[in-house]
């Protein structure tokens, strides 16, 4: 249980360090609404209480040091000025540090730690009080009962509420039921000081108990009971023992209680003097002041919660992808119904093929209302991403501000987890890269600030997300001559702007002289198209001399259907994914060059593509293995690698669910899921990485292959 | 019959921590995400005890003391305060608003419910 409460916590800090994030990044722009800046601290403040209760110290106190200055500037005693939201900016992503460190172990940087707690220190008031994090009193007089816990003692309890007493829900009885359980209570009331019925005043309070307790519990534990009504009775607690462990009692007290009030001073004294009369009305004009100006502060608040965001739900991930599912046979069930009546020899269909119509927009628009649930705006994505520029700016030494458009655009969930990758790397890359130092800006007539700009928009069925940076642009030459150098391509290439811009893309690309403490962590571009491929997604790169490059990611809406081309091999009938066809073609003689035994390579405007038969590849019975079928798939594998994948045929082009495998059978090479067709029938999805991996032919021509790739992309 | 807890935090971990702690002790366990919703929500659940966060949007905690204060019916519901510190002119605002007691957050469970015993006289 606990642990579960434990995951929630991390939960919820994830959605309160984004409104953090938020509420930060709105300040940084100038907002300084006290809304703005409450949020924020509520944030902060809610991420220290739960790490109280799960113990994590150190989130604990760095919280409560970030929360203590946020708090003087709540109170407006702490102007915001640059540098203090730099300070607090690097804090929460401090913060956010130290989060991750709690959940998922690890530690973080002791000395950005300790260099963030004194930076912030500077901010707080020096009589800022300790932070004793422990449940006050009640635990201390736990802790100290099991040591006396030997001794029966009996105290004399004297006991009178003052009339304020009950304006606060505290029940003498219940008071003494609680006494009754540390041991025998005998109680006594004192009804003497009750006037005549004609001047009895039904707001004051004349009553007064005394009560006797034999009990082997401590002092401290009679008094923790009277916790709450301390200050507003006249309360006295006398025990039989001996003096010294009445002191340390009372400096227990002490300890667990803190000062009190300075209003309710006289009456904190009450316990231990003799009852002051006169100290009973002192509270009374403060609850005066603050009711009104409370309420009506409260008020505006009432409004704004009207207009506040929508209701929530939350549902398990699981729950959602079953409808998916669900929703996926529906529209498969269509198509097949569809068929069968087309099939039927009848003679007016107008009215059935009307209604399988609406059926069939039916299904969509359930399609489509299932798919948004799963869609979350790309907002949490591209905060995280600001703080990205940040710390990739702060270790450059470099000035880059990100700015992003287009946050509500709603992808599909997987995808932006997925994406956090890959966009990182991107940034990285544009700052240390792309920006250039603030004095060569200058001279190049721009900002000394460089400006990322990070969009998303929808784009006709897909999702176009683009990283656009105003620094200096590719430098053609040196990338051309870096891949001269590593064998990319050949010397004597004759390559377009745009081919050289994609050679970043190649595996093994790395432009940086030498590896910097920032990108440079072994993993080059190549490996973010690997990972906006695997999503179903392309990238492409744009640049300008001087003025900055564009990162252009497309991508799918969804995970869950996809563009396919239904092809047949060997009287199979299966599905390759649209995204991965570069070209189709109907092959002829001519272009087809037989190398060796089991070689084959297809000339393609002068490059040669070498040819996988999908049939042979996949371990079917080809009807004629000796001369390859006639059409041809051109595919561009994840690393930009070119090749023919040779099939019998193409049927059509369309949409199709995409069915788990797991589970159902293991991992087949060459098949990454299945469909159901419109027939009823299950087609295999291909995954042309792995036929061609799988193939022998297609790695014989591996240099070859990659000479003629580097070229042809 | 079971003693009727409304507990208003706007920290779900606090909740669940206190809908641990309470289901465990044997309460009814109402929740209310912010001071607006707990202000609405106590006529219909009715609790005979109810435990506010201070710090919370759409209506603080001092704010729902006052608000639930204002109406003589609820002069003795019990009020107790979740606070993270023990600062002192808190509880004394608190009070003053009409608060009943305080709990110090982090709570440990005991604490809790003997904080909930000395207000409603509930067995624990």
């Amino acid at each position: 249980m606990a642990g579960s409460i434990q995951d929630t916590f991390f939960e919820e800090c994830e959605e309160l360090l984004e409104a953090m994030d938020e509420g930060l990044t709105a300040i940084e722009g100038g907002d300084h609404d006290s809304e703005v800046v409450n949020a924020v601290f509520r944030a902060v403040h809610s991420i220290k209480g739960g790490a109280g209760a799960f113990g994590l110290d150190e989130l604990v106190a760095f919280a409560h040091k970030f929360e203590t200055v946020f708090d003087e500037v709540r109170a407006n005693r702490l102007g915001l000025d640059t540098k203090l939201i730099q300070l607090l900016l690097r804090s929460s992503d401090h913060l956010s540090d130290l989060v991750s460190v709690a959940r998922d172990g690890g530690s973080t940087d002791e000395a950005h730690h300790d260099v963030l707690i004194s930076a912030l220190e500077e901010y707080i008031e020096e009589e800022e009080e300790e932070l004793v994090f422990q449940p006050m009193g009640l635990g201390g007089a736990f802790e100290a009962s099991p040591i006396e816990a030997e001794k029966e003692r009996t105290y004399n309890i004297r006991f009178h509420p003052l009339k304020d007493m009950y304006g606060t829900g505290n029940e003498p009885y219940f008071l003494f039921q609680t006494l009754a359980d540390l041991g025998t209570l005998e109680v006594q009331l004192d009804d003497s000081e009750l006037p005549g019925f004609d001047s009895v005043d039904t707001d004051e309070s004349y009553l007064t108990w005394k009560l006797t307790l034999t009990s082997t519990e401590s002092k401290s534990a009679v008094e923790a009971v009277f916790e709450f009504v301390e200050g507003l009775c006249e309360l006295s607690i006398e025990s039989d023992s001996d003096a010294e462990d009445e002191a340390n009692a009372l400096a227990a007290l002490d300890a667990a209680f803190g000062v009190m009030p300075e209003e309710g001073g006289d009456q904190v004294a009450a316990p231990f003097e003799p009852p002051v009369s006169a100290a009973e009305p002192v509270a009374e004009p403060a609850v005066a002041e603050t009711a009104p100006a409370a309420t009506k502060a409260a008020a505006p608040k009432a409004e704004a919660a009207k207009s506040g965001p929508n209701p929530t739900l939350r549902v398990d991930l699981e729950r959602v992808d079953r409808l998916i599912n669900a929703v996926g046979e529906l529209i498969i069930n269509h198509s097949m119904l569809a068929q069968q009546i087309a099939n039927l020899d009848v003679a007016d269909l107008r009215d059935v093929e009307t209604e399988l119509e609406g059926f069939k927009n039916l299904a969509r628009d359930i399609q489509e209302g299932v798919m948004s649930i799963r869609a979350q705006p790309v907002k949490p994505l591209f905060q995280r991403m600001a703080r990205i520029v940040r710390e990739a700016s702060a270790a450059t030494g470099k000035t880059a501000k990100l700015v992003t458009e287009g946050e509500a655009t709603e992808v599909d969930k997987t995808v932006i987890e997925r994406l956090s990758d890959p966009l990182t790397h991107i940034l990285r890359n544009a700052v240390d890269h792309g920006i250039e130092q603030p004095e060569d800006r200058e001279a190049a007539g721009k900002g000394r600030a460089g400006e990322i700009r990070l969009t998303a928009s929808h784009r006709s069925g897909s999702v176009c997300i683009e990283i656009k940076d105003d620094g200096a642009g590719v430098n053609r030459p040196r990338v051309k001559q870096i891949a001269i150098d590593k064998g990319l391509i050949p010397p004597n290439a004759e390559l377009s702007d745009s081919e050289i811009d994609n050679l970043l893309f190649l595996p093994g690309f790395s432009t940086a002289k030498e590896i910097s403490n920032l990108s440079g962590r072994g993993v080059g571009m190549d490996v973010v198209k690997n990972a906006v491929t695997a999503l179903g997604g392309r990238i492409n790169i744009s640049s300008t001399p001087g003025k900055g490059s564009t990162f252009t990611i497309i991508l799918p809406l969804t995970l869950a259907v996809m563009d396919g081309m239904v092809v047949s091999v060997a009287d199979q009938t299966m599905v390759v994914p649209i995204t991965s066809i570069v070209e189709t073609m109907r092959g002829s003689d001519d272009m087809v060059n037989n190398l060796g035994a089991d070689g084959t390579l297809l000339s393609i405007r002068g490059n040669f593509v070498p040819v996988c038969d999908v049939g042979a590849a996949l371990g079917l019975e080809t009807s004629g293995h000796d001369q390859p079928p006639g059409v041809y798939l051109l595919v561009e594998t994840e690393t930009g690698q070119r090749s023919a994948l040779a099939v019998d045929d193409i049927h059509d082009q369309r949409q199709v669910v995409i069915k788990s495998l797991d589970g159902v059978c293991g991992n087949i090479p060459g098949v990454a899921a299945a469909t159901i067709l419109g027939d009823g029938k299950i087609a295999m999805i291909l995954d042309p990485e792995s036929i061609l991996a799988a193939s022998p032919s297609a790695a014989a021509f591996d240099t070859e292959r990659r000479m003629n790739n580097a070229i042809a992309s | 019959m079971k003693t009727k807890v409304l507990a208003i935090d706007d920290s779900r971990t606090i909740r669940n921590l206190l809908a641990a702690a309470l289901e465990e002790a044997g309460f009814e366990y109402h929740c209310a995400v912010d001071g607006r919703e707990g202000v609405d929500m106590y006529p219909d659940v009715a609790p005979d005890v109810v435990i506010t966060d201070i710090n919370m949007p759409n209506l603080d905690g001092f704010g729902v003391i006052e608000e639930l204060r204002g109406d003589d019916i609820n002069s003795k519901v019990p009020i107790l305060v979740l606070t993270t510190e023990s600062a002192p002119e808190l509880k004394a605002r608190a009070r003053n608003a009409g608060a009943t007691g305080w709990i110090t957050k982090p709570f440990d469970d005991a604490s809790l419910i003997f904080a909930l015993k000395r207000v409603t006289g509930a067995a624990a």
